[in-house]
């Protein structure tokens, strides 16, 4: 529970920064520690609110079954769509070296 | 040999001290226009970064809508696997990065799938199997990565990659099983003809063209072993990259020896996803990730929840086709086919083949022959499915029909065969471009018997001397004269007069 | 005759469907004084003078043709840098998007420019629109325009700094937790936060997308009404977007204005009244005094309670770095945008994290570390889901507090425009900009803030807003008592703004409109 939460160290903040694509630098671990504590701290009261019979709202208007026809519609510009890329190479958008797990 | 026979007896070892146990979950392009929540097209194979826009190329601002047809598609699918479609659900999102996929999260189902508990029986060596459904969710797929630099065109060792968005956004419909136990040695079998029966389903129900070689039916092997008279499952590994019917025979026997192995070294099983090398059998180990992952699904805040109407849902139920199973059961009691007779069909994967050869007029036993034999052996050669050959039923059944009239000789039959496949025309156009149909013009036939006999005079002597099987030779003649259009049996009879000599001797 | 930049956007369509100023004249007037003027409010990060003009010139061919003019057709307007516009730079406030062009158009955008709106330009905002300042801008800081020493509130600071400044008398801003309502408060302008689901969020730049909601900017409840009107309406192609119609507010802020308010129920939340604290001493007499003006115009006033709003500032510093976490991650440096370290000797794993360190400021940052940790395995129940049940909790004190009253009242920040560099060190500190407005946010129902006072207990006489929340699909509510108070206020003390200080060079805008 958030509320019995102890504080967040710097390894958490590290991994935090991982999964979040993040390359902090040391200072900002510091930093970032205290501040993330101060902050999680104060929302941490949200566990005070028995809750447990409570549906959860995840929109405010409630709508459903919002869908569309399966139709074509054109596709950008191939031009368009690399113009933005940092990096192209054979129509293709270029990335370097890919470490991690073939998918 | 030596190697097969080692890896067969390393097998039924195997299952002396260990029983498999696997589960499967297979992916499946749906074949709607539209991507799955843009318009953008779904065709295979255009120019890279061609059907692309905001949303499937996660442009900031962009946002998703649902294609229904998709939702329809995944309802249907779920119908057939005997599932139970949910009353209200919602689509979540997975976070994780990776280059091929725009938004760096995935929409998919979490907690909360369109279809859940199912099953679906699949029928091996005449023992049905019933494989439980777990669920079936819908979610998108991601682009493509193609690897530059470096010996093998693979991930590791290359110097940069290339992506391609135009299959980001495809709909993927996601099918897993539940854990199957208790099928001893035939697992691998099993699990091979649930993807079939799979197949075939989806084939039937339209929703994709399940074409495992161009990617649109993929599937990952989950595979333990449980020592025997254990009741705890062992660890399991997810074998990826298994793209075609036969590789997942053989990725689940090849793990299976291979933890065996591990097991009897009293080593532990790693939990990982290995991935499958279609030219060793063998599986490979991924690079297993620095830390685990944590996807941090959440509902995605983007769409609103699904809520399909209990009377739609009844009105597609009622609305489904024949299955694979209900049409071979009645193509059996219809065809007075024998169950082997049928297997030899499945195996083949010619049993729609085949009974739409039938229902175009042919006889039941030369579609057969036709399906399994000269068409089967096309295949193979083609390595394609005997389905995937650019003939249709209807063709063939025309085929059978003109040789049984004595128009073709089964031989000219299958140059017809050939030619259809070569040129995409017609039957009939066919034997017209290229003067295929067998001469049954006798008088033409005759004038080419006389000059056989008038080019062979010392073999003509034989034959009226007595020697009857020298006749072959003048046989020949014709024939080749006649570029294999004459019926061999007709020629030699007409011979034979121009000979002097009636009758065949009995 | 009042200078074209001091007019109301409902005159300055009036002068051009009349054919007394011509759309081009109005559109060079606002960019005159944008270029006399932004030195020193900074307002904007890209000013469009071509695009404006060009765009101007169509209006003014269309009236000469004859064709019927929509009620804002050559009216300039401000556009906040987070909705995306084709073929012009949006960088939502952030490094990582510097230079990007869109190749498409936002909804809004697209509404905007069929109404005939001239858009001026793009307006700075804090990155990714997370912040109360405007300060967390990659680019720059835009002042107040009342004491340039001062923030001009945020996240929308630019777009409210401009309309205070004269730049621009209507502009877009987004609000994700008060991001409209708190800088228009602090400018003293109007500012509306729809009906979450009103205005279409395609081409948002996303921040929280349960939360983000586009609205607009004007220096009257009448003009701000008029942009509503254009900006609202179902849109295919964002799934959270309302089918139904929605109500009149042109029609509601006409009639509010006639400043009759009997039979209207209005509510005081208590828990948004200061009590224990917290609140500027001369925003609650500005609070206290619009109450008493409302009274007089025949409302009665009833006092509510909604005791989970106390959870709002916790549940929406969950919800809204969660979804902004994952909203963010596609700044990954492959399709657009910075790319950082791609040397050769790095990975694509090390140059997204290098482009994103780099690229992204440290409240960004925070913010999308807050997100990673509220929804990671573990923790997704005791935060995230735990937040999505108090928003249940806040939208049924809502719906209980609108059964005794029509519309709610609060002030609409806590404070008044806070000094430059005040804040930015404690996160907290400048959180609680958002207290009174977080909960309409969560519950997704609409709220105006109305310029109701003047308050000189920071120093010099600085802008209050008095926030006007009604139920959702009820904007129409938030426009009349809008009006109504608008229109008393005026009468009894004068245009606020006619207190701002007049930047620039004094009388630029009438002979740039000349030239």
């Amino acid at each position: 529970m958030p509320d019995d939460r102890s504080t967040l160290t710097r390894d958490e903040v590290a991994h935090l920064a991982r999964l979040a694509r993040l390359a902090v630098t040391e200072d900002e671990l510091d930093l970032f520690a205290g501040q993330l504590d101060v902050i999680l701290g104060s929302i941490a009261r949200i566990g005070d609110v028995a809750a447990a019979d409570i549906e959860p709202t995840s929109h405010a208007v409630p709508l459903q079954n919002v869908a569309r026809p399966d139709a074509v519609i054109a596709s950008l510009p191939r031009d368009e769509v690399l113009a933005g890329a940092p990096s192209v190479e054979d129509d293709r958008f270029r990335v370097p070296q890919i470490l991690g797990e073939e998918e | 040999m030596t190697t097969q026979t080692t890896e067969v007896s390393a097998y039924d070892d195997v299952l002396t001290r260990y029983q498999p146990v696997f589960g499967l979950e297979t992916h499946v392009e749906l074949g709607t226009a539209s991507k799955m929540f843009c318009g953008c097209s779904t065709a295979f194979g255009a120019e890279p970064n061609t059907h692309t826009c905001p949303v499937c190329l996660g442009l900031p601002g962009a946002l998703p809508v649902v294609n229904a047809a998709a939702i329809e598609y995944t309802i249907r699918i779920g119908l057939a696997l005997n599932c139970t479609i949910a009353s209200w659900c919602r689509f979540a999102r997975k976070n994780y990065f990776y280059p091929d996929m725009p938004k760096n999260y995935q929409i998919s189902q979490y907690d909360e799938p369109l279809c859940g508990e199912g099953y679906l029986d699949v029928e091996v060596n005449g023992r049905t199997v019933r494989v439980g459904i777990e669920r079936v969710h819908l979610e998108e797929d991601t682009g493509k990565n193609t690897h530059v630099g470096g010996a093998t065109g693979r991930i590791h060792g290359a110097d940069y990659s290339l992506v391609d968005f135009n299959r980001a956004g495809i709909p993927l419909v996601e099918i897993v099983t539940k854990p199957v136990e208790g099928t001893g040695a035939m697992a691998p079998e099993v699990a091979r003809a649930y993807v079939a029966e799979l197949r075939d389903i989806l084939r039937t129900l339209g929703v994709s063209d399940v074409k495992m070689e161009q990617g649109s039916l993929r599937c990952d092997v989950n595979t333990s072993l449980t020592p025997a008279g254990s009741s705890e499952w062992g660890t399991r590994t997810e074998t990826k990259n298994v793209n075609s019917l036969r590789s997942v025979e053989r990725a689940m026997r090849s793990e299976m020896i291979r933890q065996a192995a591990i097991l009897d070294a009293g080593g532990r099983i790693k939990q990982e996803t290995r991935h499958f090398q279609e030219a060793t059998g063998q599986t490979r180990s991924g690079r297993s990730k620095e830390e685990a992952t944590d996807y941090r699904y959440f509902p995605e805040p983007d769409l609103v929840p699904l809520a399909p109407d209990a009377d739609w849902v009844e009105q597609l139920r009622a609305g489904l086709p024949e299955l694979p199973a209900a049409r071979r059961r009645r193509l059996r009691s219809e065809l007075a086919l024998s169950a082997d007779e049928l297997q030899s069909l499945v195996n083949a994967g010619a049993v729609d083949a085949f009974a739409d050869t039938v229902a175009a007029g042919a006889p039941a036993a030369e579609a057969r022959n036709w399906w399994l034999g000269y068409l089967s052996q096309l295949a193979n050669a083609r390595e394609v499915e005997v389905s995937a050959l650019a003939i249709t039923p209807a063709q063939v059944a025309k085929v059978i029909e003109l040789v049984g009239a004595g128009t073709l000789s089964t031989a000219l039959g299958r140059q017809v065969v050939d030619a259809v496949l070569e040129t995409g025309t017609g039957v009939e156009q066919v034997i017209a471009d290229r003067g295929l149909a067998v001469v049954s013009d006798t008088s033409a036939l005759t004038e080419a018997a006389d000059a056989a006999i008038a080019a062979n005079p010392d073999i003509a002597e034989k034959v009226r001397g007595g020697k009857l099987p020298a006749v072959g030779v003048l046989v020949g003649s014709v024939m080749k004269a006649t570029r294999g259009q004459a019926d061999a049996a007709t020629v030699k009879a007409i011979l034979l007069e121009r000979l002097g000599i009636s009758g065949t001797p009995g | 005759m009042a200078e074209l930049i001091e007019l109301s956007a409902a005159e300055i369509a009036a002068r051009i469907a009349d054919g007394e100023a011509s759309a081009v004249e109005v559109a060079q007037a606002h960019l005159d004084r944008i270029s006399d003027s932004d030195a020193q409010v900074k307002a904007f990060l890209h000013v469009d003078t071509e695009g404006a003009l060009s765009a101007a010139k169509a209006v003014d061919d269309r009236r000469r043709a004859g064709e019927p003019l929509g009620p804002l057709a050559g009216v300039p307007l401000a556009m906040k840098d987070v909705v995306v516009t084709k073929g012009l730079p949006t960088t939502s406030g952030s490094k990582i998007l510097q230079g990007w062009i869109p190749p498409y158009d936002a909804t809004v955008t697209r509404r905007v420019r069929e109404a005939g709106i001239v858009m001026l330009g793009k307006t700075n905002m804090d990155e990714f629109a997370m912040g109360s300042s405007t300060e967390n801008s990659a680019y720059q800081v835009t002042r107040n325009p009342w004491d340039l020493s001062r923030v001009p509130g945020g996240s929308s600071g630019g777009s409210s700094a401009a309309v205070a400044a004269l730049q621009a008398p209507l502009a877009i801003g987004t609000d994700t937790g008060g991001s409209i309502r708190q800088p228009a408060a602090v400018t003293g302008i109007v500012g509306h936060k729809p009906t979450y689901g009103a205005v279409s969020r395609y081409g948002l730049i996303a921040f929280s997308s349960s939360l983000d909601q586009a609205g607009p900017f004007g220096r009257t409840v009448e003009d701000t009404a008029l942009l509503h009107q254009v900006l609202a309406g179902h849109d295919p192609l964002d799934s959270t977007s309302i089918p139904e119609a929605g109500p009149d507010v042109v029609a509601a802020a006409r009639e509010g204005a006639r400043g009759d308010l009997s039979g209207v129920r209005i509510g005081i939340v208590s828990e948004l009244t200061g009590i224990g604290g917290g609140y500027q001493e001369g925003v609650l007499a500005s609070f206290r005094d619009a109450v008493a003006i409302l009274r007089s115009l025949g409302a009665e006033v009833v006092e509510v309670s909604c005791p989970h709003f106390d959870y709002a500032l916790a549940a929406y510093y969950l919800i809204a770095p969660s979804e902004a976490s994952s909203n963010l991650a596609r700044f990954d440096s492959v399709r657009y945008g910075l790319r950082v370290g791609d040397d050769g000797t790095h990975s694509l794993e090390e140059v997204m994290s290098l482009t994103r360190e780099r690229g992204f400021g440290a409240e960004v940052k925070r913010r999308i570390m807050i997100g990673t940790y509220a929804l990671s395995s573990g923790y997704y129940d005791a935060y995230y889901g735990q937040a999505q049940k108090v928003r249940t909790l806040i939208a049924a004190d809502f719906t209980s507090a609108f059964g005794q009253a029509d519309v709610l009242v609060s002030p609409t920040s806590p404070f008044v425009a806070f000094e430059v560099g005040e804040r930015v060190a404690d996160p907290m500190a400048m959180y609680v900009n958002d207290l009174c407005t977080l909960p309409a946010s969560l519950a997704g129902t609409p709220a105006i803030s109305v310029p109701c006072g003047l308050s000189d207990e920071a120093g010099p006489a600085l802008p209050v807003g008095l926030q006007i929340m009604a139920p959702a699909m009820a904007d129409d509510r938030c426009y009349r008592v809008g009006a109504a108070f608008e229109a008393a206020y005026v009468a009894g003390n004068g245009q606020i703004l006619a207190g701002v200080p007049r930047l620039g060079s004094v009388g630029a805008g009438a002979d740039g409109a000349a030239r």
